[in-house]
């Protein structure tokens, strides 16, 4: 863009630029730089307990399950819940006071970056911090007899790809709902039951056949399935089809998330 | 041959649902030189530096700035002008050094010259030994600086001053207005739009009266009060029932008046006839002003 100062040309911009996201994500740098000691906590803790909590005190009466130790099967569906809550959460809060308290989005408008530019930034910075976070129960499990193994190194990639789409999905329902009282509608009624059913806790296998088959729709099932087979032994085209059904939620998050934004941001 | 404008509105309108911001709306501006769009409350200044950002998009019209039509060129307008907007969107948790670093980067400063354009802002907002103090805990005056230098950061060609010194008490105005000038000094183009006359009388080579989303006059603040105020005004002062005959008096004459709180003003007292001058007295006389303009153009009060 200097060179179009100097010359007086208009070069086509791309579609996404990458100085502009860079732009976006030096922001979110700077503002995690300040709190990342509590940023951090809540997002490992909280799925560490749950993973104490159940893995140690419900696992003394389920000792194995499908096969591996409960705490092991437990260790790594916990990853999908530590993702889930670093990247939806952080959608939905972080979007709605930038946006709407902020107003940092405007500011950031009035620069040269565009409104899919920011989603995009904002979103692929969520699921970054859901990829680390995410190995955080897995690290927890392996204190507890977790074998490491090879896969288990594709983790945080896995968590990034669900990351993404969950941290779409929150940028998507901050510039839905009208407040942030609302997000307790979402948080009740859509992601419990999304974590509650994806086989963290126990193999949905378990449940009713219907239930089988919504959990085909649970983006959160296919981070749970991908997550133990990168621990326990990958499976090739089941896993590929995990990968794109994540791939794909992420895709239609992103559009819903950019129309959504642009409407609440360019009048 | 003519310069380019630094922008250029023409017939532009902006709707919201029932309410027309922005009517038919033509201005220009001609580079290195500082626009002072003065209007009440709701005369759709707002609307009108949103749309030269994209960030509100035209129903009709066609705009341009620094040569790039708004909005489908408007990245690479918003790249060269610099924006402060009315309301602070500063982030409150960083600090000021950071802030301005944060936005030389998404203004697309080089790398390597980064570091001087933001010790350069904390100059301009005369903030460098307070650099590392959370934003938070700045005055409303340094804050209200640091908004100006984050939007300068980048040493843009043109920048928008959205009411740059809305509620803020008449020293620091003060203090904003030598810095505002010094940008009109170094030759970049300034539109603001404000509701203060003495900020436009001050700082603006042009004023453009906006009202119901239309320019009703435009021109040097001199020639605007040439034009449409005189010279002087003459303001009486009285019980409302001398006020009342003043008004009738004067306008039986053929002279404009307007209220002016407890007073009236007689507009273009270098004007008055002898016979009413003999009936009213000289009253107090002062120099003519850019409110008396407005008044006098849309019978409201600004601000």
């Amino acid at each position: 863009m200097t060179a179009v100062q100097q010359n007086g040309a208009k070069p086509k911009l791309r579609f996404i630029e990458p100085s502009a996201i860079a732009g976006v994500l030096t922001h979110d740098l700077t503002i995690f730089k300040r709190y990342w000691p509590s940023t951090t906590f809540s997002s490992i803790v909280e799925p560490t307990i749950y993973l104490l909590a159940f893995g140690v005190g419900f696992g003394a009466l389920v000792p194995v399950v499908t096969g591996v130790p409960y705490i092991e099967f437990l260790g790594t569906g916990v990853v999908a819940t530590a993702v889930l809550f670093s990247s939806a959460f952080a959608g939905m809060f972080q979007s709605f006071i930038r946006r709407h308290f902020q107003r940092t989005y405007d500011a950031m408008l009035a620069a040269p970056v565009d409104t899919h530019e920011l989603v995009t930034g904002e979103a692929l910075w969520i699921a970054g911090k859901s990829g680390v976070y995410g190995c955080a129960p897995l690290l927890v499990a392996m204190a507890f007899g977790l074998d490491p193994s090879l896969g288990m190194l594709l983790v945080p990639l896995i968590g990034f790809l669900t990351g993404l789409g969950f941290g779409l999905f929150g940028i998507w329902i901050s510039a839905v709902m009208p407040s942030i009282d609302s997000f307790n509608y979402i948080i009740s009624a859509v992601l419990t039951p999304l974590f509650l059913v994806a086989g963290t806790f126990f193999p949905i296998e378990e449940l009713p056949s219907w239930a089988n088959v919504l959990a085909q729709f649970n983006p959160l099932y296919h981070c749970v399935e991908l997550v133990r087979h990168a621990a326990f032994g990958l499976k090739p085209l089941a896993d590929l089809w995990h990968v794109a059904v994540l791939s794909i939620f992420a895709a239609f998050m992103w559009l819903l998330a950019v129309r959504q934004m642009r409407r609440r941001l360019i009048d | 041959m003519s310069q380019q404008p630094a922008l250029s509105l023409t017939g532009v309108v902006k709707r919201y649902g029932e309410i027309t911001a922005v009517d038919g709306l033509d201005l220009d501006i001609a580079p290195g030189t500082c626009l002072g769009l003065l209007g009440p409350n709701g005369a759709g200044k707002s609307t009108t530096m949103r749309m030269l950002t994209g960030q509100s998009i035209a129903d009709s019209g066609e705009i341009q700035v620094l040569g790039y039509r708004i909005p489908a060129e408007s990245k690479h307008a918003r790249a060269l002008m610099g924006v402060v907007p009315q309301l602070d969107n500063l982030d409150a948790e960083l600090t000021a050094e950071q802030n301005l670093a944060v936005f030389a980067r998404l203004y697309r400063v080089p790398a390597r010259e980064r570091r001087a354009a933001v010790d350069r802002a904390l100059g301009i907002a005369q903030l460098t030994d307070r650099a590392n103090a959370r934003t938070e805990g700045l005055s409303g005056g340094m804050r209200r600086r640091l908004l100006i230098a984050r939007g300068l950061v980048h040493q843009p060609r043109l920048v928008l001053l959205d009411e740059p010194t809305v509620g803020l008490d008449p020293q620091i105005r003060q203090e904003l207005w030598s810095l505002i000038d010094g940008l009109r000094t170094a030759g970049t183009t300034v539109l603001m739009s404000t509701h203060y006359i003495e900020e436009a009388e001050r700082l603006a080579d042009d004023v453009a009266v906006m009202n119901h989303g239309k320019i009703i006059a435009r021109g040097a603040p001199v020639a605007l009060l040439t034009e449409h105020a005189g010279k002087t005004a003459a303001e009486y002062y009285g019980p409302p029932e001398r006020l009342v005959v003043v008004e009738r008096l004067a306008q039986a004459a053929g002279m404009p008046t307007r209220r002016t709180g407890p007073s009236i003003s007689v507009l273009r007292a270098e004007d008055m006839p002898p016979s009413l001058t003999d009936e009213l007295g000289d009253g107090l006389r002062r120099a003519a002003n850019l409110e008396d303009v407005f008044v006098a153009l849309t019978g409201e009060v600004v601000g």
